[in-house]
């Protein structure tokens, strides 16, 4: 992995992170926003892999624990998309996934990650985790982030398909 | 030869694991193993330090990071997030600033005769006391982010950090009411606790019947962004309408004394806890947030122009 490649990566996860908290709270659901920085840990999984995007989805997990309105205990994040990444990256096959499996691996990639968070909220004891609004906001993530899965994840995709090194056919 | 070429190879890999990254087949369970206890010493690591955590310096320097990127990216979508404004008629912006100004002369001489502001005076607590208490300056800065409601807690990004005089601990407050408070800031930003976080208590007082009691927020925003204020006398049960002030505590921190948060909607009573339990709804709209003011000891030296006690800019 080159230097360059690992700032791309770092610099798309920058750019979903600021988005995610200054532009999507505008058309949020009750302050659900789609949940962007897991769609780039998604797209690395679905294109490089489970190990790059497991230190993707770290990375990624914790600059959002730390980025300013995070208040909640840091390495949350962090731990739920080591994990989507490393997931999701076991669905990848050789050959270029299909629309379906994109659609269904971010559906459980989110579903996954919002769950652990909360999950670690609980664990943590932290206030406000009910599980009935837990599944609700959990859900409405899940279905924030499968809309915004045609729009987002191809060029993302094609993004890090490119920064890969040329291989040779076998 | 087959097994020197492999013996090669794996002490090769050592030093070349970032290469094996892009290695398709065998995902490597040690690195997720490594990563999962990097994540959970993180979060053990923060959990334990509580403020002083060991976390806290990396937290601040990367907000220093993220902070200017989110008021800069906040400035550039402004003139975009108002465009919905324009599409109301000349004719429906009459007809609400007609009503606006109705109301407004409405709360205005309610707000001269309230129950709080008569309770005070009749107590005489100290005019003095109360000039001092109350004489803040208002840092005014716009809201540039939004902590996600997956994370689960109400916390925002101000454009206003330690080099405009914030500091941890200040009342956040706006228009309508209490906002909430400083958490911490960076030199240009700040993170904002919403009174609506469950995490949030705050020290209320009944205006009508200078009762006190303790404020704790339910985690919604929107409409059913409301807040249960638990009375420290049970017998009190208070009034529907009746309006909850901030009472505040030693040296305005975090709170300042006598804002306005809220309005009671019902009162709950629970015989198991035989405490009577009310609804608040805030004044402000946790869901457009955008200008508000940061209380500073008058005098606090700013990057930008304060609001002083007296209502002059400075």
């Amino acid at each position: 992995m080159s230097l360059a490649r690992a700032l791309t990566a770092l610099a798309a996860v920058v750019a979903a992170l600021v988005l995610q908290v200054t532009v999507f709270p505008y058309v949020a659901w009750d302050g659900i926003v789609p949940n962007l920085v897991l769609l780039v840990a998604v797209a690395a999984a679905l294109t490089r892999g489970p190990q790059f995007a497991a230190v993707l989805g770290f990375v990624a997990g914790v600059a959002l624990d730390l980025a300013p309105p995070a208040d909640h205990v840091a390495g949350r994040w962090a731990l739920a998309l080591v994990l989507v990444g490393y997931l999701a990256g076991r669905v990848r096959q050789d050959q270029n996934p299909t629309t379906s499996t994109v659609v269904m691996t971010v559906a459980g990639a989110s579903f996954i990650g919002s769950s652990v968070f909360a999950l670690s909220g609980m664990v943590l004891g932290e206030p406000g985790s009910d599980v009935g609004g837990v599944l609700t906001v959990v859900l409405v993530a899940v279905l924030w982030d499968v809309l915004l899965t045609p729009f987002v994840l191809p060029p993302l995709m094609g993004m890090f398909r490119r920064l890969e090194p040329e291989r040779v056919p076998a | 030869m087959r097994l020197d070429g492999g013996f090669n190879r794996s002490r090769e890999r050592r030093w070349r694991s970032l290469q094996d990254l892009d290695e398709p087949r065998r995902p490597s369970r040690a690195l997720l193993v490594a990563l999962v206890l990097a994540s959970v010493s993180l979060i053990t690591l923060d959990s334990q330090g509580g403020t002083d955590s060991p976390v806290e310096p990396v937290r601040r320097a990367v907000g220093e990071v993220f902070g200017p990127l989110e008021s800069g990216t906040a400035a550039v979508i402004r003139p975009i997030t108002a465009i919905p404004g324009w599409f109301r008629s000349h004719d429906s912006l009459r007809a609400e600033l007609s009503a606006l100004e109705a109301e407004n002369a409405g709360l205005r001489s309610e707000v001269a005769s309230s129950d709080f502001d008569r309770n005070r005076l009749a107590e005489y607590d100290g005019l003095t006391a109360a000039a001092d208490e109350l004489g803040y300056a208002l840092v005014p800065a716009r809201v540039v982010a939004l902590g996600p409601s997956q994370a689960f807690s109400r916390t925002v990004t101000i454009e206003a950090g330690s080099e405009a005089g914030i500091r941890p601990d200040q009342t956040v407050i706006n228009n309508d009411g209490l906002v909430g408070r400083v958490l911490r800031t960076t030199g240009t930003t700040a993170t904002v606790l919403l009174i609506i976080d469950t995490g949030s208590t705050v020290g209320g007082r009944v205006g009508g019947s200078m009762e006190m009691g303790f404020l704790k927020g339910r985690g919604d925003v929107g409409d059913s962004g409301l807040l249960d204020l638990e009375l420290v006398d049970q017998a009190e049960v208070p009034a529907k309408h009746d309006v909850v002030v901030t009472w505040g505590s030693n040296g305005g921190a975090p709170y300042v004394p006598g804002v306005p948060v809220g309005r009671v909607t019902s009162v709950f009573s629970s015989l198991r806890e035989t405490s009577q339990r009310a609804v608040i709804e805030p004044f402000v709209d946790f869901g457009a947030l955008d200008l508000v003011g940061v209380a500073v000891p008058s005098g606090t030296p700013s990057d930008r122009a304060l609001i002083e006690v007296d209502g002059s800019l400075r």
